[in-house]
């Protein structure tokens, strides 16, 4: 009588079941305030500026496209995408291309001075990114780059790199030593090794640093704010901003704007969830 | 044993004997390849060294020189002051009060968003249909730019706006303030933006710290009677004591430098006034906007130096185990 009043909620656990009634309630209480501002936004742009100031917390009477199709006919947008874009492959590419270089040296060379090397890179995560911005932009103007894609993609190359480096190198450690003597026996190089065997083993860590840096990039602000001050440099939260202040009695125009901008880091997350996600994980894990 | 020391004798003798020259020619192969092998190690290292180095560490050392000069940015700094940006900084009661919004931030974030993450987290812990689609969700806000939030939540809080109308139709009307506008509210209202923006970081960190918790262990508490709060109580939750802690420092790090939310949410008015300034907002209205860089770069060396100082305090004192068991663990 006790065994069987026990056993059947401990198989019943194994699978997938449908919770309890509460933990819905509470589940759903959750991803309401988690997600009912960004609807608002969404709904809004549809909706029209004096609809907006008359009930704020209304819904669309009528529906109007005309906010979204004024932002994508008339405004930068695209140009501001188009930029995003740009800078934020650039910066995902030099990191992963840098990253994967060093980690490879520090996990898998035996030399003096690789632990100093490797704690020399850990360093940078302690490293408050925003406190150097002021004398960066002294440099980059010095170095004649502010106004060009690169002034924003080295930095974040250069702030990226701890990360990637801390994520890569054990995932590179852990590739068998079997492998690299068999490579080597089949003529490969150290070099081959990496090319042929380290880097398809190692793709999973290599998109998940990829898609760190990319949305880093995508969204990051300061230093773009500091560095492009050509309008037609601009990124998307830089566009964002602009617009917002520019415009700042049509509601409307700013939601839909901002809906938009939105758009492509929630389809990237929900595209790159895992990896993101696994990410994190593997960062707490060192 | 004989055919051991026969194996050696070669060898050993090999210096002086006839097969010197045999041997000299694996010497100088296994030189060539050690040298090979540096090549390699500076050619791979370098890029990633030099681009570290130029955009991380040198550009902090310039901003201690240039701290010391009162400064307009325009050609070489030549009128050295000492110490005086800093203590002109310590002076400034808008400084003092970036200075206390920073530590509101610091401890409010902790203390508001590490309980409820960690009952979300929990929450969505249990296996049951369309909690995948709940993670989602929660993660949302962490994922949207820091602008687009803070311009939304601008839209949302301002004068007459959704939120109030929200309030009003709940029967809640007398809660509604100026949010952004009232210099004594506006940086709760800024930390509770700031803690529905960042909770979602906390939650996927301890989820995956949940992740990690063997099944085993629960369903022997579970066997042994225990209700699920008292597994979480005294099985998941001390366990989680490694995440918590990381979750904790990566927390205060980004508090203490947090600028683009508040930079975006907050008017420019209330924020010179200090009502809303943190130290990278004051830094930046000051060194680059108002061109004081002299005095930009000092407040950058006091943000710096603060949290390398909180850093290296809560790796001391909190952190080292994890630390141990994650990076010099994992290094070996």
């Amino acid at each position: 009588m006790a065994v069987n009043t026990v056993l059947p909620p401990s198989t019943g656990r194994r699978q997938v079941s449908w919770g309890t009634p509460l933990t819905y309630a509470l589940a759903l209480a959750i991803a309401a305030v988690s997600i009912a501002p960004v609807l608002y936004v969404v709904i809004g742009g549809f909706r029209t500026t004096p609809q907006i100031v008359a009930d704020p917390a209304g819904l669309p009477d009528p529906f109007v496209w005309d906010n979204y199709a004024r932002v994508l006919t008339q405004s930068n947008f695209w140009q501001q995408a188009f930029n995003s874009a740009v800078i934020a492959l650039g910066t995902t590419l030099a990191v992963v291309v840098l990253g994967l270089a060093a980690a490879f040296v520090l996990a898998r060379y035996h030399f003096r001075g690789r632990e100093g090397l490797y704690t020399f890179f850990t360093l940078g995560l302690l490293f408050p990114a925003g406190a150097a911005i002021l004398p960066l932009y002294l440099m980059l103007r010095d170095l004649n780059l502010i106004n060009s894609y690169y002034a924003v993609i080295l930095p974040q190359v250069a702030f990226s790199l701890p990360l990637t480096i801390v994520i890569l190198r054990p995932f590179l450690s852990a590739i068998p030593r079997e492998l690299e003597d068999a490579a080597a026996i089949d003529g490969a190089s150290r070099l081959g090794f990496l090319w042929r065997v380290a880097m398809p083993l190692s793709r999973p860590a290599l998109v998940t640093v990829g898609v760190l840096a990319f949305v880093a990039s995508w969204n990051s602000f300061l230093l773009p704010l500091l560095v492009l001050s050509d309008v037609n440099l601009h990124t998307l939260p830089l566009g964002v901003q602009n617009f917002s202040s520019q415009y700042t009695t049509d509601t409307a125009g700013v939601l839909a704007f901002t809906s938009l901008a939105m758009l492509p880091a929630l389809l990237f997350f929900t595209l790159a969830e895992k990896q993101i996600v696994g990410g994190l994980q593997g960062a707490v894990k060192g | 044993m004989t055919s051991a020391n026969q194996i050696r004798m070669p060898a050993g003798g090999a210096s002086a004997s006839p097969a010197g020259p045999h041997k000299a020619g694996r010497e100088s192969a296994r030189r060539a390849d050690n040298r090979r092998k540096w090549y390699e190690i500076i050619g791979l290292t370098t890029p990633a060294v030099v681009i570290y180095v130029m955009f991380v560490l040198v550009p902090m050392g310039f901003a201690v020189y240039y701290s010391l000069f009162r400064w307009r940015g325009v050609g070489p700094p030549t009128e050295f002051v000492g110490l005086r940006n800093y203590t002109l900084a310590f002076q400034d009661p808008i400084f003092l009060d970036a200075l206390r919004n920073n530590a509101i931030i610091v401890f409010g974030s902790l203390l508001i968003q590490g309980p409820i993450a960690l009952g979300v987290a929990l929450l969505l812990n249990r296996r049951f249909r369309g909690r995948a689609v709940f993670r989602l969700l929660v993660f949302v806000p962490y994922v949207l730019a820091e602008v687009t939030v803070g311009i939304m939540w601008k839209l949302l809080l301002t004068d007459q706006g959704t939120v109030d109308a929200l309030l009003r139709s709940l029967g809640m009307g007398g809660l509604v303030q100026a949010w952004l506008a009232d210099l004594d509210v506006v940086i709760w209202t800024l930390l509770a933006v700031l803690t529905w923006k960042y909770v979602g970081f906390a939650i996927i960190l301890l989820l995956a710290g949940l992740s990690n918790v063997p099944d085993e262990l629960t369903e022997a508490a579970a066997i042994d009677g225990a209700s699920w709060w008292q597994i979480q109580r005294h099985v998941t939750i001390p366990l989680l004591g490694p995440t918590i802690r990381i979750w904790m420092f990566l927390s205060m790090i980004g508090s203490l430098q947090i600028f683009d939310m508040i930079w975006v949410t907050s008017v420019p008015a209330v924020r010179s006034l200090g009502a809303s300034a943190t130290m990278a907002t004051y830094m930046v209205d000051n060194g680059f906007f108002a061109r004081l860089w002299g005095y930009g770069n000092a407040v950058a060396v006091i943000l710096f130096v603060i949290s390398f100082v909180a850093a290296l305090l809560f790796q001391r004192f909190l952190l080292r185990r994890d630390i141990e068991g994650a990076i010099t663990g994992r290094a070996k």
